[in-house]
């Protein structure tokens, strides 16, 4: 194959060369190109061979910038369907940054998917910090760039922790190659803190919920998946089995519950469920079978498509309204009825609701913790199914699109981002009614049966009295306004509190050093200036005979020095 | 693009949510909890462990862990909770 040719056989090639396309172009040649690039990395992708494809060797270490199994072949679909999708609903957004953004962001996060060493997935997890940036940055608020410095701050000390850990791992084995690592030395672990890092792990969780709320109405359908899923991706072919991953993952997973419970703004409360979703991944990854990393690669893909349609319906009301106050909404689904629609049965694909993509996909989590008799695993897990029936499903497509009229008649969005719920929501339900295609496309062969009478009947009972304790206890939280605090105060507020003494007090140092040498420099004037008056030491005038004398006596010094040395 | 269309009606519309349906929703969603609770009688579970194998095991620690973890959040929204300009004011 020429090498031109095989330039573009990359299919997040393909992405990122259209995002240098995109912005030239305008009207109808726009966006033909924005459906048009997607569906030809799509391709691309489904005709590349399993195994790598390019091999190089780079500063003496044998790289594969280019290999493709089922594992990354599955991310890949998702993750350039996420940019279809995505440039669909994003047709009329007359931001021109935004889309090209989108699809350097989209691409790269390919190009990690299909890197068969670790210097290529540095190189591409980089350029996806830079695409996402651009992304909230082209919503063009005050918010949304301060957001966005924020967001990128965490993700460039995200990415100096994975370099260092790369670069040390590199210098430990000798290899580049992207295979199955254990933490157990300095290196790894510093790779592992970075792939965390863009999982939205704790501490730094804060930065998601910041962020990604801040874009445009079609922004934040973008920044829903590559991100974080890229990140489950690493770690389910750098880190499967390792056990703290199920703890990182429980406490993701309830992080998220309790933030969203709290929460006011619609778009916020679906950032919390992309950690907690992330978290349940995390899970999968830490336990290790066959069947928990089939969990968790199935669940990243059917999350990808389910939270960006929550995240459309969600972008479609802002866009109508406005409005992104859940207490300010209500009653939409008067004068929304294919939004509320298509945003309910993304709430209800979250919530593993029967028949929809989440309950043929997460259950293989809690199902591997149950078949490893991991009783405390199982049983919080449970706990988090209900509560993400609860704290996402409900809060938002009840309190936005039901309950209460708030009185707002908007009208369902145009052509092009209805077609996109249409299609995003075909997706959630086709895998819920018929998992084997998805099934099909997972790393390890399925020996998994989702529709059991039992199973069908236990999921039933935790979403009904989840919905019950909502009724009940909603009072509790809901109508609450305000920010809760989390761990981006430390960073925002004591950070920030804590550089402003200390540039005061560099710059009190500063004035008090220059106060005193303005002092030391006014005494030296003085005394110069004192012996310049009649018989002061510098009027007077010396005799030719002493400065002789001076004149011999070095010249006598010279003369011992040349001796002795 | 289309101009959004917030004028408020005079009329409100039935619904899911409002108060006047209220009454025939709940027993409607009180009937499908104790049929989901009774289905267990009709269908063997597998439990994998022995606290599954309780009768209505899942109805009750789905109600329990809900209950909880609304009660934690309120406990939590207490604490971290702080008006809207909060970040704004630290900001300046």
């Amino acid at each position: 194959m020429s090498s031109a040719l095989a330039f573009v056989s990359h299919p997040g090639l393909v992405l990122l060369g259209g995002a240098c396309v995109l912005p030239w172009l305008r009207g109808s040649a726009r966006n033909a190109a924005v459906l048009a690039i997607p569906l030809l990395a799509l391709m691309l992708l489904w005709q590349l061979p399993d195994g790598p494809a390019w091999q190089a060797n780079w500063l003496g270490y044998a790289i594969e910038p280019l290999a493709v199994d089922r594992l990354s072949r599955l991310f890949a679909t998702m993750f350039i369907l996420m940019a279809f999708g995505g440039g669909l609903y994003a047709l009329g957004q007359p931001g021109r940054v935004e889309l090209p953004a989108a699809f350097i962001y989209a691409g790269s996060a390919v190009g990690v998917t299909l890197a068969g060493d670790l210097i290529t997935v540095f190189v591409f997890w980089e350029l996806m910090a830079v695409g996402s940036t651009l992304v909230i940055w082209s919503a063009g608020t005050r918010t949304a760039y301060a957001a966005s410095i924020r967001y990128a701050m965490i993700h460039l000390l995200g990415g100096v922790i994975l370099f260092a850990g790369i670069a040390g791992h590199l210098a430990g084995t000798g290899s580049a190659a992207f295979v199955p690592m254990s933490a157990d030395s300095a290196a790894t672990w510093l790779i592992l803190i970075g792939f965390l890092i863009n999982a939205g792990a704790p501490p730094l969780s804060a930065w998601l919920p910041d962020a990604y709320p801040e874009a445009s109405w079609s922004g934040t359908v973008f920044l829903s998946a590559p991100t974080t899923k890229a990140a489950v991706y690493v770690l389910l072919r750098g880190f499967p089995g390792t056990e703290l991953l199920i703890w990182v993952g429980l406490f993701m997973a309830f992080y998220g519950i309790f933030y969203a419970l709290l929460e006011n703004d619609m778009r916020r409360i679906l950032a919390y469920s992309i950690v907690n979703q992330v978290g349940f991944m995390l899970v999968g990854v830490g336990i290790g079978t066959e069947m928990s990393l089939n969990g968790s690669a199935a669940h990243a893909a059917v999350s990808v498509i389910y939270t960006s349609l929550m995240l459309m319906s969600a972008g479609a009301v802002l866009r109508a309204t406005g409005k992104r106050n859940c207490s300010e909404l209500g009653g939409l689904f008067r004068s929304m009825p294919l939004t509320a629609l298509c945003g309910s049965l993304g709430a209800l694909a979250i919530a593993s609701f029967p028949l929809t993509s989440g309950f043929v996909s997460k259950s293989m989590i809690p199902q591997a913790a149950a078949e490893g008799h991991m009783l405390w695993v199982w049983i919080l897990l449970v706990a988090v199914s209900a509560g993400v029936f609860v704290s996402f499903a409900i809060k938002f497509s009840w309190l936005v699109f039901f309950q209460k009229d708030s009185g707002l008649r908007p009208a369902d969005p145009p052509a092009s981002m209805r077609w996109a719920m249409i299609l995003f929501a075909v997706l959630c339900i086709v895998p819920g009614i018929w998992p084997a295609p998805l099934y099909a496309l997972l790393p390890y062969p399925v020996q998994y049966q989702p529709y059991t009478a039992a199973h069908v009947l236990t999921q039933a009972q935790v979403l009904l009295f989840a919905g019950l304790a909502w009724c009940v206890m909603a009072g509790w939280v809901k109508g609450w306004q305000g920010v809760t605090l989390d761990a981006d105060w430390f960073w925002r507020v004591l950070l920030a509190a804590l550089l402003r003494r200390i540039g005061a007090l560099i710059l009190a140092t500063q004035d008090c050093a220059n106060r005193a040498l303005a002092r030391l420099a006014c005494r030296i004037s003085y005394a110069v200036a004192r012996q310049r008056v009649p018989g002061g030491l510098l009027v007077r005038t010396p005799t030719t005979g002493s400065m002789a004398l001076w004149v011999m006596l070095m010249l006598l010094g010279y003369l011992v020095l040349y001796y002795v040395g | 693009m289309n101009e959004p269309m917030n004028e408020p009606i005079a009329t409100r519309a039935s619904g899911p949510g409002e108060a006047r349906n209220a009454k025939r929703w709940w027993r409607g969603f009180l009937v499908l909890l104790l049929l989901s609770v009774l289905a267990e009688l009709a269908v063997s579970l597998h439990p994998h462990f022995a606290i599954e194998a309780l009768p209505g095991f899942h109805a009750a620690y789905a109600f329990l862990a809900c209950g909880v973890m609304i009660l934690m959040a309120r406990v939590f929204g207490l604490l971290l909770r702080r008006s809207q300009a909060y970040y704004k004011a630290a900001d300046e």
